[in-house]
């Protein structure tokens, strides 16, 4: 098997916490990551999932070294981009691209869906036929080329993420990071988002982190998942398994929790039929 | 037995005429917990809004009536009607943080609404809280008392607001998506909660969602919600047994089931849609013509 193209391994994060700092003084330091180790497999969408506070947007935004880790070493692709300088760095950052969860605040208001998208491109070097790719690029996620010259308060949530993930993939990246970008969704615009970043995944040869804190969306949509807790991987592996056969009580309770649309003659001694 | 709350053929409209509630008719009964499920913009919480008085003021009831247990909020006189709203009925909110006063302690603002609206004296009160935050299983009540919003975490305060919710023995409790703000493990325990509370109670709970995982746990009887109209009802049981209505089939398939995953998570139909549409432009036809 090919080797993986994230290799994690002691990964600490400690970052100051602004809600103990004194008025004069440095905020003390709080870990947020304490000590994770693991791999993201090539051509596969690995979820990873969490409560809120388990420490899973930091784990995401260290992958793309939005965030620098303390100690330990992230190797991407044969690099250790764990202290790489933002220089250093540039050359890298068309293969980690990232989605986020509000496309609503991560779209610029006051620019054309089509300069959003051509924004990464520019930001690379790549200038010739810039129109025709962000045509290219829109037409990857199923929005008309026509929606290059509108703005993102014209857009529904729905497309607004379908651009979220048109800027993502414009570079044609190695590795995508999406963080909880359907939990501001309805249920049927949800399911689109996930069967087009399923399908474009497969088609393009992404390696996706999936962030999120629905167990349902990871069963449905990734090959191995990572559960998170304070900061600690509780357990990881193929998503069948894990489900099959949770190995701790925390994942068992996480799943337990799950409120399935359907009667579960059980809860609170509801009698079916 | 009369019902708790009656809505008949309510429509609403927006300031420039566009139709947001369309003829919309339910009934929760005493001591029932009926869902009123949709997604973003069917309107679920306008009618939550409706019914506690509270529309913004660009939403115009144009038609049909709200009964609170036989009386119609339209006959009352405004002042009537917020006494009779007050005293009859509760919310729990979506976002306990928001709902909440930052800046003043938890136990008077408990309080608060059973002294001015029910006439309560202040020891009285402050025992009923008491007995409400020992209910909805807080520990520790006087810390809790004295303690300031941001000093709870969400699952906390949202307790604290069922307790304030079901306090004054409401007939009625609109629960705006009371859970959606919250991690899995506390949604489990908050909907575990405010089910025991409304049986202990026998409070009748209109509960707006978007989940049909929340609704298929809390409710037993259910209104399917698209732009505004009721497109199907039923009791629960026959809701997930046998859905009859293609979008409500549809939003059952769409949402995740780590059970069944190949079998969830599906996209809604192009025909569903379109077949939507079709039913809502024909109910603005048979709407319109009497109503200019």
């Amino acid at each position: 098997m090919a080797e993986p193209l994230f290799t994690v391994r002691g990964l600490k994060v400690a970052l100051p916490d602004m809600a103990r700092k004194p008025p004069f003084g440095k905020a003390p330091m709080v870990e947020i990551l304490k000590g994770l180790d693991f791999d993201l497999p090539r051509n596969a969408i690995t979820g990873i999932v969490g409560e809120s506070g388990s420490g899973k947007s930091t784990l995401g935004r260290t992958l793309v070294r939005l965030t620098e880790p303390t100690t330990g070493s992230v190797i991407f692709d044969g690099h250790d981009i764990s202290h790489l300088s933002e220089a250093e760095l540039k050359p890298l950052r068309r293969d980690l691209q990232m989605i986020f969860q509000d496309p609503m605040s991560s779209l610029n208001p006051r620019r054309t869906i089509g300069s959003i998208i051509a924004a990464p491109l520019r930001q690379h070097g790549v200038t010739d036929r810039l129109s025709e790719r962000v045509a290219e690029a829109l037409k990857r996620v199923s929005l008309p080329e026509s929606f290059a010259a509108r703005y993102r308060h014209e857009l529904s949530g729905g497309q607004r993420q379908r651009v979220g993930i048109a800027r993502a993939l414009a570079l044609s990246p190695k590795f995508v990071l999406a963080d909880e970008i359907v939990s501001g969704l309805d249920v049927s615009t949800q399911a689109q988002i996930l069967t087009l970043l399923e399908k474009l995944a497969g088609e393009m040869g992404l390696t996706v982190a999936f962030i999120s804190h629905d167990l349902s969306v990871i069963r449905r949509l990734c090959r191995q998942v990572i559960v998170m807790r304070a900061g600690a991987i509780v357990e990881a592996g193929p998503t069948d398994a894990i489900f099959g056969a949770p190995k701790t009580d925390y994942t068992r309770e996480l799943i337990a929790a799950i409120p399935l649309p359907e009667i579960d003659p059980d809860w609170l001694g509801r009698k079916a039929g | 037995m009369t019902a708790a709350l009656e809505i008949e053929n309510l429509s609403a409209v927006l300031g420039g005429g566009q139709r947001v509630l369309r003829s919309v008719s339910l009934t929760v009964k005493p001591g029932e917990v009926r869902a009123l499920v949709g997604e973003s913009g069917a309107g679920k919480s306008m009618i939550g809004k409706a019914v506690l008085g509270v529309l913004p003021p660009s939403v115009r009831l144009v038609e049909g009536t709200i009964r609170l247990e036989g009386t119609d909020l339209g006959a009352l006189g405004s002042r009537a009607r917020r006494t009779m709203i007050g005293a009859r009925t509760a919310l729990i909110p979506q976002d306990p943080l928001t709902a909440l006063n930052p800046s003043r302690r938890i136990g008077p603002q408990m309080t608060d609404r059973l002294v001015s609206i029910l006439g309560w004296d202040g020891a009285r009160a402050e025992a009923r809280v008491r007995q409400l935050l020992d209910e909805v299983q807080i520990r520790e009540p006087d810390r809790v008392v004295r303690a300031y919003p941001h000093e709870l975490s969400g699952g906390m305060r949202q307790r604290v607001l069922i307790a304030a919710a079901f306090a004054a023995e409401p007939r009625l409790i609109v629960a705006d998506e009371p859970t959606t703000a919250l991690d899995v493990t506390v949604q489990q325990q908050i909907l575990r909660l405010i089910a025991e509370m409304q049986r202990e109670h026998g409070t009748a709970i209109l509960f707006v969602t978007h989940d049909l995982g929340v609704v298929a746990k809390i409710s037993q009887s259910v209104s399917v919600l698209y732009a505004g109209k009721v497109v199907e009802e039923s009791d629960t049981t026959s809701l997930f047994s046998a859905p009859k209505h293609p979008y409500t089939l549809a939003l059952m398939r769409a949402t995740p089931r780590y059970t069944d995953p190949l079998a969830s998570l599906l996209p809604v139909d192009e025909a569903v849609l379109a077949g939507l549409a079709e039913e809502i432009a024909a109910a603005d036809r048979a709407w319109g013509s009497p109503h200019g």
